[in-house]
């Protein structure tokens, strides 16, 4: 199963390195990385890969959240499928 | 890899639009719940929606999760009533409303629809004592939702079921004046219609449908009024295709979250509905599109033009999106429930007329609609009546949920919060329609030809 992370919020330092950490513990491969700074908001796009995952998808979404809310920006943990649907035909 | 823009178009739709999935209803056939005694039969009534669909609710917030897309509201339809019940030999249906009722609290939905009949061509013995509980039954229920088809383009329109459910909406009133009259807000009078309408209160599960089944219905209109507003200017071949464009990418997530659940509760999937269904919420509004696409307030000469057009692009854009269409599919103007809807009648914009006359080219009908509690009753099956001969001749599903509020008058307004909002009381024409009513009977089918 893949997902998508999409970090939004204030650029600062270590918010890349929060969220890797957080994937690593739970055996998330990252398959694709894009970062970019939009309107002055750090957006980072992210495609992982959950076969390996060890713990519970919600886990996952919970960790990442928290990671997010000491950074004060905004993680969201979806199934890729919302975004192809949408997007492709 | 995604295009970046692709992926924040989606988050933004959701976080700050108000895009979410309205509603899955699950669909649940009744017909072999029937018994001769209604103790039995109501047993068998609350064991099977209990046993089909106890899954459903954490279904949907495990979707919900998952994909991060709100699912608001959790459903069931069910077999109209009137059929099942039919056979017992209870002469008080209400008992049926409060199985339904339990059976909704104990699997955690919020409302449950199929407390209903269909007459469009006369009564049957089950069919008249379902309508004389109405009344009793949304007055002693919060969940259950009621719905009566009076009419359709083959059979005509049944004018004595028209006469009654005035009636039948005064006495609903009455018996919750307490509280604003709320049981007509889970009563609609259709014409032509749907058999699997996954939207309130007009839902139930159709004789032609299958034992059980998943419909969803998704929700937009600020997503829609959002990318219109960046058009200013723009020739409305321009606007169609902007909709067009919106409506595919909203009815895609809810063909995505309709496959999803039908897998995960191994029930077929029956429709996607493509109605763009508004909120009191702020930024949720069908009227907001309507007055971004020119217009100082919804209401205004040409509105019914431009909900022509929204409509009709909303379905293009919806029907390749989804692999099954139907239910009401279109955009509803119910007032209480649309911040820009109420604004437009408490500012005068917008009449009973005017609605009317919108429903021409939209679904559904004349929705959440709150008038002086001392209009007769025969004013109201005029109304009905009026909106049934618009589906009729139309061929399109049209329905009427109106809300005569006792002890209230023009001007006045009515809270109902959540997702009912609040309702400014309209005017009414106050000119008599009670001979017109009082004659009874049906009005043919209209002809099919020479259409003028």
């Amino acid at each position: 199963m893949k997902a998508v992370i999409t970090v939004l919020g204030q650029d600062k330092i270590g918010i890349t390195a929060a969220i890797t950490k957080v994937l690593a513990e739970t055996q998330v491969n990252i398959l694709d990385i894009s970062q970019t700074i939009m309107q002055n908001l750090f957006t980072m796009v992210m495609l992982v890969d959950l076969t390996k995952l060890n713990c519970e998808f919600s886990r996952l979404g919970e960790l990442l959240e928290e990671a997010g809310k000491k950074l004060g920006v905004e993680v969201r943990l979806q199934r890729e499928e919302i975004f192809t649907s949408m997007h492709r035909i | 890899m995604f295009n970046v823009n692709d992926v924040l178009e989606t988050i933004s739709m959701i976080a700050q639009e108000n895009l979410d999935i309205r509603t899955i209803t699950m669909g649940i056939s009744l017909r072999d719940c029937a018994s001769d005694s209604a103790k039995i039969a109501c047993q068998k009534i609350y064991d099977k929606i209990c046993r089909y669909s106890q899954n459903l609710v954490k279904t949907g917030e495990d979707i919900e999760r998952d994909f991060g897309i709100p699912i608001i509201n959790k459903r069931i339809s069910v077999t109209p009533i009137a059929l099942i019940a039919e056979s017992s030999d209870t002469k008080d249906y209400s008992v049926f409303a409060k199985t339904m009722e339990d059976a909704a609290k104990s699997v955690g939905v919020n409302f449950i629809g199929g407390f209903s009949a269909l007459v469009h061509k006369g009564y049957t013995k089950g069919d008249r004592l379902l309508i004389k509980a109405i009344p009793e039954a949304l007055s002693t229920t919060e969940r259950v939702c009621s719905s009566v088809n009076v009419a359709t383009t083959r059979a005509g329109i049944n004018m004595d079921a028209v006469r009654e459910m005035g009636l039948v909406i005064k006495e609903c009133a009455e018996k919750t004046k307490d509280q604003d009259a709320v049981a007509c807000s889970k009563l609609v009078v259709f014409a032509n219609v749907p058999e699997d309408n996954p939207f309130m209160a007009g839902a139930f599960h159709g004789v032609g449908e299958p034992e059980c089944v998943i419909n969803v219905g998704v929700s937009g209109p600020g997503v829609v009024a959002h990318v219109l507003k960046k058009l200013k200017g723009a020739d409305l071949g321009t606007v169609a295709e902007t909709i067009k464009k919106t409506a595919f990418k909203i009815t895609r997530m809810g063909q995505l979250v309709a496959q999803e659940a039908s897998s995960r509760l191994n029930v077929p999937f029956g429709i996607v509905d493509l109605s763009l269904a508004p909120t009191p919420a702020i930024g949720d509004s069908v009227a907001h599109i309507l007055e971004a696409m020119g217009f100082e307030k919804c209401g205004a000469h040409g509105t019914t033009a431009a909900l022509a057009l929204l409509n009709d692009a909303v379905k293009k854009g919806g029907v390749m999106a989804s692999s099954y269409v139907g239910g009401l599919s279109g955009a509803f103007i119910p007032v209480s429930e649309d911040a820009g809807m109420i604004e437009a009648a408490m500012c005068g914009a917008l009449s009973i007329e005017k609605l009317e006359a919108m429903t021409c080219v939209c679904s559904v009908g004349l929705d959440m609609i709150a008038i002086p509690g001392d209009t007769p009753a025969s004013t109201i099956s005029a109304i009905i009546a009026d909106e049934a001969a618009i589906g009729v001749v139309n061929h399109k599903t049209t329905a009427v949920r109106i809300i005569p509020v006792p002890g209230k008058k023009e001007g006045d307004v009515v809270e109902y919060g959540g997702l009912f909002g609040k309702a400014p009381i309209m005017r009414v024409n106050p000119f008599s329609s009670e001979e017109f009513i009082n004659r009874g009977g049906r009005i043919p089918a209209p002809l099919q030809s020479l259409k003028n």
